[in-house]
């Protein structure tokens, strides 16, 4: 097998889809589990349905959606493109916006984190005179570290393997587009086997390692409120 | 309880019987798979309508790009008949003991089109219309996996524009998928086949224009008959079928270009 010949682009590209993706998803995942938590409100089935559709959908559902949406006909796209000059779909960010749909799933079960600690950590804190957002992120937050793990270990790992939907809206660009699993997959194609073999072991013992990493700190940490 | 046993026998015979007797008919014709790469979809379909209705066993279409088809084969995907996009991978079968020695043949030529669904790109002037800077994207078939995107490569590298378009390219996995980054108005201009225009010219609207089929090379599609069918006498008369005048003309008809005829 020759190394020489591996193109590290997908690579590189891949590794920073899924992390600006797993950042994005911390940052919109957090109050939306926060209020699934918290809420008494009717909508609220609808809204935890909503964000576990991905992973029932088979890709190219939402790929097909994602096409027509983020397109320059698109309800998404077209706004994009007037304000940009250029509508979300064959873009970097256009892969962004997808990969945060597609794994959001996997960071809103931080709700049930947020159940498990209750509402006491949070009304002591308050009655000691913390603010709102202060006792968010000297109480909760590191009482859900174990919750926050998991949950940027598997949005991070689930957006590296994504396929169905950046095969749809991505257009195969390299350095824009072009992941890994597009690369694996056109690779196999054109019979470039020891490529492919490359590529596809590395993902498979990165992935491994990653959840291996994940699941012995989980271990050691606390499961929640002691 | 020897009672129900019984009953539930008498069941059982019965649903078996029914089912057999549903699939009576059904086995005396024979069925045959063919692998088709996704560009001749269209007329593949009225093809095996056809040739079901005169000889009244069944043709059941797998369609897919050239490359996943080949490597399937390879892989023993039980196929009586591959329709390549290409002759390379039916040659490759061949050589490789796959595909059955003299069988293979051109059914089809296929031939390039630059459309835009919205006619302001004016992509029946030709070419040229690749200079101008009003369009965002032109969308080609994946040069590495599809022979017509392959074809497109070397259009744009004959005349030019190759280099200069690079910033625009979208590619898709195959031609079916290039046509659909034009329909959903992702892609201005796109590259795809005469057939898939052709056979939904009225849905598709917009301006084209035909690429000479002097700057690429011929996109031969070729088709072989699989080892595994060498005694399938349906799987041979499919494929004189295809080489009929009949079969060939159905294919012109589709927007390819036919060698015989």
């Amino acid at each position: 097998m020759d190394l020489h010949s591996l193109d590290y682009g997908p690579i590189w590209l891949t590794l920073q889809l899924a992390t600006v993706t797993m950042m994005i998803l911390l940052i919109i995942g957090t109050p939306i589990a926060w209020w699934l938590a918290n809420t008494c409100s009717k909508i609220r089935v609808g809204i935890e349905a909503v964000v576990a559709l991905p992973l029932v959908l088979p890709p190219t559902v939402l790929g097909f959606y994602l096409l027509i949406m983020l397109g320059p006909n698109g309800w998404i796209g077209g706004p994009v493109q007037t304000l940009t000059g250029s509508p979300l779909s064959f873009t970097f960010t256009g892969l962004v916006f997808a990969s945060t749909l597609y794994s959001l799933p996997f960071v809103v079960p931080l709700q049930s984190n947020f159940e498990s600690i209750g509402k006491a950590p949070i009304e002591t804190a308050s009655s000691l005179g913390a603010s709102k957002w202060d006792a968010f992120f000297s109480v909760i937050l590191p009482l859900s570290r174990r919750g926050y793990l998991t949950a940027t270990v598997l949005g991070f790992a689930h957006t590296l393997g994504e396929f169905g939907v950046v095969l749809m809206v991505g257009g195969n660009i390299p350095g824009k587009t072009k992941v890994i699993s597009i690369e694996i997959y056109d690779r196999v194609e054109v019979m470039e086997y020891a490529q492919a073999h490359i590529l596809s072991a590395g993902l498979l013992l990165f992935s491994f390692l990653i959840l291996v990493m994940v699941y012995s700190i989980n271990k050691k940490l606390p499961v929640n409120v002691s | 309880m020897t009672i129900k046993k019984s009953k539930w026998c008498d069941l059982m015979y019965g649903l078996i019987s029914v089912f057999f007797l549903i699939q009576a008919p059904i086995a005396l014709a024979e069925q045959i798979r063919v692998a088709v790469a996704s560009n001749f979809i269209f007329p593949i379909k009225e093809l095996s309508k056809e040739f079901e209705n005169t000889t009244g066993n069944k043709v059941l279409v797998i369609s897919g790009s050239t490359g996943k088809l080949y490597a399937q084969i390879h892989q023993g995907a039980p196929f009586e008949v591959f329709l390549a996009a290409d002759s390379n991978r039916p040659e490759l079968l061949e050589k490789e003991g796959i595909g059955v020695p003299g069988s293979r043949f051109t059914y089809a030529v296929g031939r390039l089109v630059m459309w835009s669904a919205d006619p302001k790109f004016a992509t029946k002037f030709g070419l040229h219309v690749l200079g101008q800077k009003n369009f965002r994207y032109l969308a080609i078939a994946n040069p590495k996996t599809a022979p017509y995107g392959k074809a497109t490569e070397q259009v744009l590298r004959k005349t030019g524009y190759w280099k200069k378009i690079q910033s625009r390219l979208v590619r898709g996995e195959n031609i079916s998928q290039t046509l659909q980054f034009v329909v959903t108005g992702n892609a201005q201009i796109g590259f795809i086949s005469l057939s898939q225009l052709s056979s939904s010219r009225e849905l598709l609207g917009g301006t084209s224009w035909l690429v000479p089929l002097s700057l690429h090379e011929p996109i031969q599609q070729q088709a072989i008959l699989l080892k595994r069918a060498n005694s399938s006498q349906v799987a041979r008369e499919f494929l004189k079928f295809l080489k009929s005048k009949k079969g060939q003309k159905i294919i012109k008809n589709y927007g390819y270009y036919v060698e015989q005829f």
